[in-house]
């Protein structure tokens, strides 16, 4: 029996995933280690990107303050800016924004390479060579991924609050004592970790899906190019989904 | 056939990519010590051939023995042990781009837990061999087509593998440089004393090199002779192949 393209192609690309993702799993505890290899990716993702993630995190903060403040002033409860600012910045869109931006610049980079390598025969040539493109390749990428991601979202929650801050204290006028105690009133550390639970799992949905497109990448110059969109956008949805979800399981 | 005991022997292999049937049960013996080119058109599946010998793909049917080990039968940890005893050389040097020509050189040796002094020393070694002392610092997209193949030879020798593959190693480059090159592989397989299997579609470098010619149509090999006898095969497909025509029995 034959299944419809669509749902085929959907199936083929799950199946891949956790393919992918077991053999990361059952790799990682295997000779030979190679920390510089762990470090050099983690650079790449984490500190790389950290000035992609203090942008959009100080401006995503300022629009939160601009447009709540504009809309709690009808009901003259301006004074709960700063919680609102800080809940949904810490639980929800410091991670999600960040993650998908950058799915759209580690992400992609993953799909790219590995694609590359895959279609110039080096995945070929690394497995003549006695070593397991998994293990070689993956497995520090995802790892790196997964360790970063929480530690930028830790800045990005930070500097976002700081943007809401900037906006109701120095453009509304805002008195910066109170705005500061309301910002932490509502707050527990749950909120905190919820948010970086979910930057971690998106960080695995990045990293495995880049790889996996990169990997299984077939057609010359124009598959990696297809290999490279395919991973944001794969990545991207998958990302808003489990959100989906995540916040569901995790409140 | 040779007096030498068989390296590689494919029995019955079938391979089919989707609909499209690549090797139909093909039968083929490589003798210990040849050197044994296969021919063959564009998109007529050499390098499948090739990538079952290594064991890079596995036959839909059929068995690949090599030294009378059934690669089929190896687990995933044993075929890459095995794989020491192969060298492949890939068609356009399939060098690691993020690497200098030294680490790509030294990552076998690595891999196999060599010592750092003895790397060194056979990494500048197998670039001798290559004719390209001194590249070491270079990265692979500093080096012409020519030296990057040249590189990918002396990562491939670096273990002194018993067997060598070579997939299309001079398609695409000056009649001078293939000239070099196949002098290389003359070289490189009688220092190594390994056995060789060179595909390729250029025939000067076949007659050149091989000391057994086989053609692949169609999935089979159809026929296989040393040079001069091959060159003399009343086998219209052979005779084709050799001529250059563009019609005959292989492209009906």
């Amino acid at each position: 029996m034959r299944l419809p393209g669509a749902i085929e192609t959907f199936l083929t690309e799950v199946g891949r995933f956790f393919e992918i993702l077991w053999r990361v799993v059952a790799w990682t505890p295997r000779p030979p280690y190679d920390p510089r290899e762990l470090v050099r990716q983690m650079v790449k993702v984490g500190v790389d990107s950290l000035p992609v993630v203090l942008l959009t995190s100080l401006f995503t903060g300022a629009v939160m303050a601009l447009q709540t403040f504009a809309t709690l002033k009808r009901f003259h409860a301006e004074s709960y800016v700063g919680s609102l600012v800080a809940l949904s910045m810490v639980r929800e869109l410091a991670p999600v924004i960040a993650s998908l931006l950058i799915a759209g610049r580690c992400g992609s980079a993953m799909g790219a390479e590995l694609g590359t390598m895959r279609v110039t025969e080096q995945i070929d040539a690394l497995e003549v060579l006695a070593t397991d493109p998994v293990h070689y390749l993956i497995v520090p990428r995802v790892w790196a991924t997964v360790l970063m991601l929480p530690l930028l979202i830790v800045v990005g929650d930070a500097v976002g609050i700081a943007g809401g801050y900037l906006v109701s204290v120095v453009y509304f006028g805002a008195n910066p004592v109170s705005y500061m105690e309301n910002t932490f009133q509502f707050m527990d550390l749950g909120d905190v970790t919820s948010g970086l639970v979910k930057a971690a799992v998106f960080g695995l949905i990045i990293a495995v899906v880049g790889c996996q497109k990169g990997y299984f990448t077939s057609g010359g110059a124009e598959g990696v190019g297809r290999s490279t969109t395919r991973a944001v956008v794969l990545a991207s949805i998958a990302i808003l989904i489990s959100d989906f979800f995540l916040t569901k399981v995790l409140y | 056939m040779t007096a030498s005991p068989v390296k590689i022997r494919l029995e019955q292999v079938s391979k089919a990519f989707g609909a499209k049937v690549v090797l139909d049960r093909l039968d083929f013996e490589v003798a210990s010590g040849d050197t044994v080119v296969v021919l063959g058109g564009s998109g007529t599946g050499k390098s499948v051939l090739l990538k079952h010998m290594i064991g890079l793909l596995r036959p839909d049917a059929g068995r690949v023995t090599v030294d009378g080990v059934d690669l089929a039968s190896l687990g995933e940890r044993e075929i890459t042990t095995f794989r020491r005893r192969f060298g492949m050389a890939f068609q356009e040097g399939a060098l690691f781009d993020s690497m200098t020509v030294f680490e790509n050189v030294a990552f076998p040796l690595r891999r196999a837990r060599r010592g750092r002094a003895e790397i060194e020393a056979r990494v500048a070694e197998c670039l001798a061999s290559v004719h390209l002392e001194g590249a070491e610092g270079k990265m692979p997209a500093q080096l012409s087509g020519g030296m990057r193949r040249r590189v990918g030879f002396a990562r491939a020798i670096a273990l002194a593998p018993e067997i060598l593959l070579f997939d299309e190693p001079t398609t695409g480059l000056d009649p001078v440089i293939k000239a070099v090159i196949d002098e290389l592989i003359v070289e490189l397989q009688e220092g190594l004393g390994s056995t060789a299997v060179v595909i390729t579609h250029d025939l000067d470098s076949a007659f050149r090199i091989a000391d057994r010619i086989a053609l692949l149509h169609r999935g089979r090999i159809v026929a296989y002779a040393p040079p001069e006898e091959f060159r003399a095969l009343d086998d219209a497909r052979v005779q084709q192949f050799i001529r250059g025509l563009a019609s005959g029995p292989l492209t009906d």
